[in-house]
């Protein structure tokens, strides 16, 4: 695997220097390494010659470029009030419960982290969940719990 | 280019303005007062806060007065019905998420807020109490500036500051909606990361959010200890703006009074810092021509120009965070402030007969960094710390008004001798351009025993407020021993505000510009616009008080660093020489590169 800070100057060659660049340059960060820690702002600041204070300000801003340590599967749960009255508290429970965590936190094997996310969009077939950058709609309790049991054995 | 007039009217009042005026700047004129938070003059608009809406008549929404320009025909209401109903929910809404403990706030009597809430007569509790528990973080670990974002109404105007102005960014918006907050790189504390400590945010928060770490507790207790031997030293910056707190104009010097308050507060010596300045012109002077010699004749590869001035402290630390590959340019003379101290109590200290640690040393400072400084580990040449506190101007104001003094009818008074001897090349230290000029009046009669010629030695090209001035001195009829110099053109930049700083640093960085000298103040304008002055702040105050510098100037006998009496007897009897042994254990310094986040 590649160095936080030789990813971050290969992801500065792919998309140029400019102010422009940062989000898709946050982006491959959290793509390769699935939150964007210290270090790495650090050297994308210093890169772009931007303010790290800066760099840090737009990361805190979007929900999907996160700045603590997450696990490889991000599981993001529908929380808005179509995929609520739909069930997402059932949802959430059994995951829950299956992977013997909270929301907003990471398994021990750091295999997943469990979030809730607003409005996906899908409000017609809620309640609904992202694993990474995969749409799950139509979800019951016990499908959930499949889908991710799949991503439980892709990642060992 | 001459712009269009627009046509328009303001509460039924007629007025015509140039075409991009925004509702806000017209109506000043027709004198009707709008509020405003989120704006101010040294900064672009950000039309967040919303507390200047306005009517205009067609339109269903409210204006925000600082962020809407004007146009042909239109009729705003400033004072309508909706509009004040609207202000007066908006302050509340501000309210509502705001710790508002007014009486224990540093900023009660003098902030934005309270004097909105206490305009709108705001009583009950319109809105519910949404102070949430997470906004209430205070960080005091800068020695320097106090952040409590309970305080803070995310105005984002220190943000601005310190992009716009400073070229720093410490501070960033985090976060969104509710959660917003004004922060730092990873929520690290204010001294962890590249904040320099100037204070100019604190001059422009309309709130008690970011404040100077006040020490006037400290200073009485030192003052009321009879064991303790207290001496106080004064800035340049600080005597042209100290009236300001206290209910005198703008621009009005005030020396004097003053050095008459301070006696009665109880300081056992009133001294100035201007001595020290008139000291850090002999040794940095010649530090200049020691440079320009090793440079120019004997080709010494070590010695590096442009010199850099080291006075500002917030420029030091700017420095050390933004550009450590440069710090060998810095000149290795204290401020004034820490000369000061280093002399106050080593040499001074002798002569008066009192133990070094019996004297405890005080600094009124235009300066919030000045108590980042006085801390820092190099600044205890004397084998303690040389400057023990640092106060800015406003909290000697308070000071003052906790005495009951009544400023405006004190007599003058002098400053204490010695080390209260100054000259109008020290005072002139207080505006941006002022070390450049002073050290030029110096280092050129140094060289050709002629005094700079300029009328009146009033040397003009270095001063006024322009981000970055140039000027180049031809040097001709040199003495004998400084006939290397002979026709040399001194070329000299000079900057002021960090954002200026670091334009002029990219040019010597690239090897642009070749200057042999240049002078950096931290903030905008100067010292006289520290960010410990009296607040506001505004380009027609920094005006007003560089004025009134410069007439201190004028009127002062001696207008030359080492023509003080005092300066000469220094060396004399204690330093020797500048650059010698003694000035270099006591007077200079070593800088260290830090991390840039
Ligand atoms: S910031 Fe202003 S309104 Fe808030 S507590 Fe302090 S004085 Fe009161
Ligand atoms: S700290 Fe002060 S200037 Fe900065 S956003 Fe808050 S209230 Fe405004
Ligand atoms: S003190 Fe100066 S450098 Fe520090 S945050 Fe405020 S404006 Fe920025
Ligand atoms: S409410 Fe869940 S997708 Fe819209
Ligand atoms: S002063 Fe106009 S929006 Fe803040």
């Amino acid at each position: 695997m590649l160095t936080t800070e030789a990813l971050v100057k290969e992801l500065v060659e792919k998309n140029g220097r400019s102010r422009n660049s940062l989000m898709p340059i946050l982006q491959g960060i959290v793509q390769k390494e699935h939150y964007l820690s210290e270090e790495a702002l650090l050297s994308v600041a210093k890169e772009l010659d931007l303010s790290a204070a800066d760099v840090y300000g737009t990361a805190s801003f979007y929900t999907f470029l996160d700045t603590v340590p997450r696990g490889k599967n991000i599981i993001r749960v529908c929380k808005t009030i179509t995929c609520h009255m739909k069930g997402k508290d059932e949802v959430i429970n059994a995951l829950s419960n299956a992977l013997k965590i909270k929301v907003g936190e990471t398994t021990h094997d750091k295999k997943f982290t469990l979030l809730t996310a607003n409005c996906l969009g899908w409000c017609h077939k809620g309640p609904v969940m992202l694993v990474n950058d995969e749409v799950y709609p139509d979800l019951t309790p016990q499908k959930a719990l499949e889908i991710i049991e799949e991503y439980g054995k892709e990642a060992k | 280019m001459s712009k269009y007039l627009v046509n328009l009217k303001i509460n039924n009042m007629p007025v015509s303005v140039e075409e991009g005026t925004t509702i806000l700047e017209a109506a000043r004129k027709l004198n009707f007062r709008i509020p405003t938070l989120c704006n101010h003059p040294d900064l672009t608009v950000a039309g967040n806060c919303r507390v200047c809406v306005v009517e205009v008549k067609g339109s269903r929404l409210l204006a925000a007065a600082c962020a809407t320009p004007v146009s042909e025909g239109m009729e705003v209401f400033t004072n309508s019905e909706k509009v004040r109903v609207s202000r007066k929910h908006i302050v509340e809404l501000l309210l509502s998420e705001h710790n508002a403990d007014c009486t224990k706030c540093f900023k009660n009597g003098r902030c934005e807020l309270q004097d909105l809430a206490s305009e709108y007569r705001i009583g009950d509790h319109v809105f519910l109490d949404l102070v949430k528990p997470e906004s209430k973080i205070l960080d005091i670990s800068s020695p320097s500036i106090v952040k409590d974002d309970s305080k803070c109404i995310r105005c984002q105007r220190c943000v601005r500051t310190c992009t716009e102005l400073q070229g720093v960014s410490a501070l960033g918006v985090v976060n969104k909606g509710d959660h917003q907050r004004i922060s730092t790189f990873f929520n690290k504390p204010l001294h962890e990361v590249v904040c320099t400590n100037c204070g100019q945010c604190i001059n422009r928060c309309p709130t008690g959010a970011l404040t100077e770490r006040n020490y006037i507790e400290e200073v009485w207790n030192a003052i009321y200890n009879p064991s303790k031997f207290v001496v106080v030293q004064t800035a340049p910056a600080t005597r042209i703006a100290l009236g300001e707190d206290l209910g005198i104009a703008v621009g009005e010097r005030v020396t004097g009074k003053m050095v008459a308050a301070l006696k009665k507060l109880g300081f056992s010596k009133v001294l100035d810092t201007d001595f020290t300045a008139d000291l850090t012109i002999m040794e940095e002077g010649t530090e200049l021509l020691t440079r320009l010699k090793k440079a120019l004749v004997d080709k010494d590869e070590s010695v590096v120009l442009p010199m850099m001035t080291s006075c500002s402290p917030g420029w030091i630390k700017f420095q050390e965070h933004m550009y450590p590959e440069l710090l060998d340019n810095l000149s290795t003379c204290k401020s004034p402030q820490q000369m000061f101290g280093a002399v106050a109590k080593t040499y001074y200290a002798d002569k008066i007969n009192i133990k070094a640690q019996d004297m405890v040393v005080v600094s009124i400072m235009p300066c919030v960094a000045k108590k980042f400084e006085c801390e820092r580990p190099e600044m205890r040449d004397s084998g303690y710390q040389d400057v023990d506190y640092v106060l800015t101007t406003r909290e000697l104001a308070m000071m003052i008004k906790q005495a009951g003094i009544d400023f405006d009818k004190l007599e003058d008074e002098h400053y204490d001798s010695i080390l209260g001897e100054s000259t109008g090349a020290a005072v002139i230290f207080g505006a941006t351009g002022g070390v450049m000029e002073a050290a030029l009046r110096t280092a050129y009669e140094i060289v050709t025993g002629r005094e700079v010629p300029f009328t009146n030695l009033n040397i003009k090209p270095v001063r006024g407020m322009e981000g970055i001035k140039e000027a180049s001195v031809k040097i001709k009829g040199v003495k004998p021993e400084w006939d290397f110099l002979e026709g040399v053109e001194l070329n000299v930049a000079i900057a002021h505000g960090l954002a200026n700083a670091r334009a002029l640093m990219e040019k010597v960085r690239t090897g642009e510009a070749s200057y042999h000298f240049i002078e950096i103040m931290g903030c905008p304008g100067g010292c006289l616009g520290g960010g410990g002055q009296p607040i506001p702040t505004s380009p027609e105050i920094r005006k007003k008080r560089a004025e009134a510098i410069y007439a201190e100037d004028s009127e002062m006998i001696i207008r030359k660093s080492h023509e003080n009496p005092e300066v000469a007897e220094i060396y004399q009897q204690f330093l020797g020489e500048p650059l010698g042994h003694k000035s270099h254990d006591l007077l200079h310094t070593h800088y260290k590169p830090r991390k840039r986040y």
